[in-house]
């Protein structure tokens, strides 16, 4: 199956006054090509980071570390010059960020924000820009198009605010959307409703997703792959299968455990106890450790490596490494 | 829009009626006859009749009950009836009027100039944040926010006047002179003066909104579309950062005013400023009214144009939805 | 911010220190003032107008006067009025903030209105022509400056009594049946005190400059007493072939003035909490 993305041996630390924050800590990834990745994982654990990385919207005290490298098409886009980052953003690949109205420009009005990004990268007049704006908004349901992209986004209700960030984002048919927790602010009817018309546009178009969320939930019926995240760490991929029905990591299985069912009925949901670890100080071993009802005292030694429990279902605990011990190379 | 403008007007309406009755009650409350210099004959050598000096009485609003004398007063007021000046008897209202342009003059080309100082030096300092050439714009505002504008004027006219002798160190015309081109030269030293402490609070102002406006998520939104980054900081953040300085300016109207007044009497410009000094020292009392009602118009104007330019230019209130930040 | 975080951070950063240290420096002088051995008053012709000197370190003046003992003097006019009037505004701001932002409804917009109004009037003309018809004395003049500075305290504080009374521990006492005024002076005000410093500091800054402005036009500190500001309107007369007697007052007002300002400042970078985070 070919990837539209890798990623490999991703860091990106935020140095601050506190203390050099170890936001993305050497993952590697890949997202397969015309398929809807879920990218889960609790709030700061480092997927909102990630995806910034592959928009190449890392900024001043963010840094990302030398030995990383992101591969869009095979190109490697970390190497890239602003001028290839200006072409890049926005025509291969687009991001929806989760609050539409801190995102958009209060100022100015949605048209000029739509048939910008047109007329930044096609040689367009202003009329056909202007045209492809409205056909934009119709895509993702927005009634009277034409008449709304005189408006500005306080006009705008929280919903229908989304659909133009949306719109935007799929203007000009990026071959990857990273959906960066872009119905969280919503409520859960209109959650639905957003989340159904971006399946109906994928399916149409055939277009790479990358959901970044932290509600298992929504990701069950939308996603293809999953890609579970800890402490700045992938602890398991795979299929949605995979880890719905074979979950392999503790964490993920703790995070199952927190998800609301409508087919097993009875019992209890379960919260996670603890907290995630200080990510300017994080622990030497398996950074769920602490807070796993399967440790063990291999865990505190070091960062377990990848083992590869099915095919395409990785996951890096100790539970899985050889002995439970060993070198910590899984491989 | 429409609402907004009528709110305004109101407001205007009721302070301008409450300066008025201030106004009008310096007359009233003023220790001792204002026609003491007329009637007493061991302080005046010029002599009113009886008659003059009732003409005068009334036309200074001093007969009958408060009420009834402000209501008459004001009226004269609207009518463009300011009265005669006591210490010249000159009609009020022309002298001020004389006046006003070089007063209007010396605070436009200070505005002007500090709005366009303030603009670049604090982008500059916003986008450069905590970088040498923040800390110098900055350190420099803090200095120019406490200075006394006319202490600097003093030494302004010490170094330049008179031991370099490059500009000259009062007035507005050289006698006898007729040029532009003078105007300009007694000019310089009061405009900078004048803009010192503006251009100060603009920088700060400005900066801070930068920093702010830089941190917003929509310009991450802009960045991700894929604008090149000089089109993003000219089309989206400066725009959002400039807006609010039509509020600032328009919040120091009040100040921009005082600062020409105490920058003309440092430089001895004839404009409103030095006429009302004249005015307070000599007890006219006709032309302090006339003085603090124009001054206050002028002010309530300035505020006025600048809420309402702000309306127009943010779309958040133009529809009428009050900003946030209430 | 709880008060011993504040403490910390005020002394670990170097502006504030420094302005503080510069203030106490200048507070100290003017109080020690009568330690120099010249009197501030007294006339001496034969003396007059000299430049620096081991004698008069800083000159003296027209009349002969020493600039340096005339300049401490002339301190604690400048700052005894610029404390008096920014207690007044500061008293007067935070009962009117607290009790029109605590209220809310009718009292509260009647205020506001009130505050718009002195917001938009020039302030300094006012007070030149109301003080052309007052007694001319120190009292009028702090109470002067303190109507027009009561406006900007009152609004800092009328906003944070607004967030405040919908905190928990303000519910509670309500719900306990505390009355309105002890809620206001037992649990709104204590919390207010680091934004009331701050207001403080800027209005002090601002009246010693407004003060300095009115004396030199000559509405301000009256004769014999001499303030910073009626020390320049003096050596205005003399500035070319003294300069010295413009120079010294000026930068005693404009160091004062600077170092409330940035301390004033500086606390509110502080408590801006989007700088703590």
């Amino acid at each position: 199956m070919s990837q539209i993305l890798q990623v490999e041996n991703l860091s990106v630390q935020f140095h601050t006054y506190t203390g050099t924050i170890q936001a993305v800590r050497d993952i590697s990834f890949g997202i397969r090509e015309n398929k809807v990745t879920a990218i889960v994982g609790e709030s700061g654990c480092g997927k909102s980071v990630t995806s910034k990385a592959v928009m190449g919207l890392i900024q001043k005290p963010g840094v990302i570390s030398k030995e990383s490298k992101i591969f869009f098409k095979g190109e490697d886009i970390l190497g890239y010059t602003e001028k290839q980052w200006e072409d890049y953003r926005g025509q291969k690949c687009s991001i929806v960020f989760q609050d539409a109205l801190t995102a958009l420009n209060p100022t100015m009005d949605i048209g000029r924000q739509i048939t910008e990004k047109i007329r930044v990268h096609r040689r367009v007049n202003r009329q056909e820009a202007w045209q492809e704006g409205i056909r934009m908004l119709e895509q993702v349901g927005i009634p009277g198009a034409a008449m709304r992209m005189r408006q500005y986004p306080h006009e705008f209700s929280g919903g229908m605010r989304q659909r133009v960030m949306i719109a935007i984002a799929l203007t000009l048919h990026p071959q990857l959307l990273i959906a960066d927790e872009p119905t969280t602010a919503l409520d859960v009817t209109i959650q639905a409703d957003i989340l159904d018309m971006m399946k109906e546009i994928q399916r149409e178009q055939g277009m790479t997703i990358i959901l970044i969320t932290h509600d298992l939930g929504i990701v069950a019926n939308f996603a293809q792959d999953i890609i579970v995240m800890y402490a700045g760490k992938v602890v398991e991929k795979g299929s949605a299968e995979d880890i719905f029905y074979h979950p392999a990591h503790p964490y993920t299985e703790a995070l199952l455990r927190a998800v609301p069912r409508l087919d097993i009925s009875g019992g209890q949901l379960e919260t996670i106890e603890g907290a995630p670890p200080n990510m300017a100080d994080p622990p030497a071993g398996c950074p769920f450790a602490d807070r796993c009802k399967k440790k063990r005292p291999v865990c505190g030694t070091g960062f377990p490596g990848e083992a590869e429990i099915a095919e395409g279902h990785q996951v890096c605990c100790w539970l899985y490494m050889d002995d439970g011990g060993g070198s910590g190379d899984g491989r | 829009m429409k609402d907004l403008i009528m709110k305004r007007l109101a407001q205007m309406a009721v302070v301008f009626v409450i300066v008025s009755m201030f106004a009008f009650s310096i007359i009233y409350f003023s220790p001792g006859d204002p026609l003491y210099l007329y009637t007493s004959p061991s302080v005046s050598t010029y002599k009113m009749s009886e008659e003059q000096l009732d003409d005068m009485r009334a036309s200074l609003g001093l007969e009958g009950n408060v009420v009834q004398r402000y209501i008459d007063w004001a009226g004269k007021m609207l009518k463009g009836d300011w009265g005669l000046s006591i210490s010249n008897h000159q009609p009020v209202k022309k002298q001020i009027l004389d006046r006003l342009p070089n007063t209007i003059g010396l605070m436009g080309a200070a505005l002007v100039l500090s709005v366009l100082l303030a603009i670049p030096l604090g982008l500059l300092a916003g986008y450069h944040k905590n970088k040498w050439i923040d800390n110098l714009i900055s350190a420099v505002s803090y200095l120019g926010i406490s200075l006394p504008a006319f202490w600097f004027g003093i030494m302004l006219i010490i170094v330049f006047s008179l031991k370099l002798g490059w500009l000259p160190s009062a007035g507005m015309r050289t006698i006898g002179v007729e040029s532009a081109l003078d105007v300009i030269r007694h000019g310089i030293l009061p405009v900078i003066v004048l803009s010192v402490n503006n251009t100060a609070v603009f920088v700060r102002y400005i900066r801070s909104n930068t920093i702010e406006q830089k941190e917003e998520e929509y310009v991450m939104t802009v960045i991700s579309k894929g604008v090149p980054r000089m089109q993003v900081l000219l089309r989206h953040v400066l725009k959002n950062c400039l807006l609010p300085i039509i509020t600032i300016v328009g919040m120091n109207f009040g100040t921009l005013i005082t600062g020409s007044f105490i920058v003309e009497s440092v430089f001895g410009w004839p404009g409103l400023g030095t006429l009302c000094m004249d005015a307070i020292n000599s007890r006219d009392y006709t032309m302090i009214m006339g003085i603090t009602v124009l001054t206050c118009i002028v002010l309530l104007i300035g505020n006025f144009l600048a809420d309402i330019l702000y309306g127009f230019a943010d779309p958040r209130i133009k529809q009428g939805k009050e900003a946030q930040n209430g | 911010m709880d008060r011993r975080a504040m403490k910390k951070i005020f002394f670990s950063n170097k502006m504030t220190v420094i302005c503080a240290v510069l203030l106490l420096l200048v507070i100290l002088a003017s109080l020690l003032a009568p330690l120099s051995p010249y009197d501030p008053d007294a006339v001496n012709v034969a003396e007059r107008l000299q430049g620096m000197s081991g004698r008069h370190i800083l000159g003296t003046d027209d009349l002969g006067r020493d600039t340096f003992t005339r300049a401490l003097y002339g301190g604690r006019v400048s700052l005894l009025v610029g404390s008096a009037a920014m207690c007044v505004a500061v008293l007067a701001g935070t009962f009117i903030g607290t009790v029109s932002g605590y209220s809310g409804g009718r009292i509260d917009m009647v205020c506001m209105r009130i505050v718009d109004i002195f917001l938009s009037v020039p302030s300094l003309l006012f007070i030149i022509v109301v003080y052309a018809f007052m007694p001319r004395n120190i009292m009028t003049l702090v109470l002067m400056l303190a109507s027009f500075s009561w406006t900007k305290v009152a609004r800092v504080v009328r906003a944070q009594t607004l967030s405040l009374k919908e905190r928990d521990f303000v519910t509670a006492a309500k719900a306990l049946g505390v009355s309105r005024g002890r809620i206001i002076w037992r649990h709104i005000i204590p919390n207010l005190m680091p934004q009331v410093i701050v207001a403080a500091s800027l209005s002090i800054a601002n009246a010693i400059l407004d003060e300095s402005a009115l004396s030199f036009l000559g509405y301000g500190v009256q004769l014999p007493m001499a303030s910073w500001g009626s020390m320049l309107q003096s050596a205005q007369q003399y500035i070319l072939h003294n300069p010295i007697l413009a120079v010294v007052p000026g930068t005693m007002i404009l160091i004062t003035v600077l170092c409330f300002n940035v301390m004033g400042d500086m606390l509110q970078q502080i408590l801006d909490p989007k700088l703590v985070k």
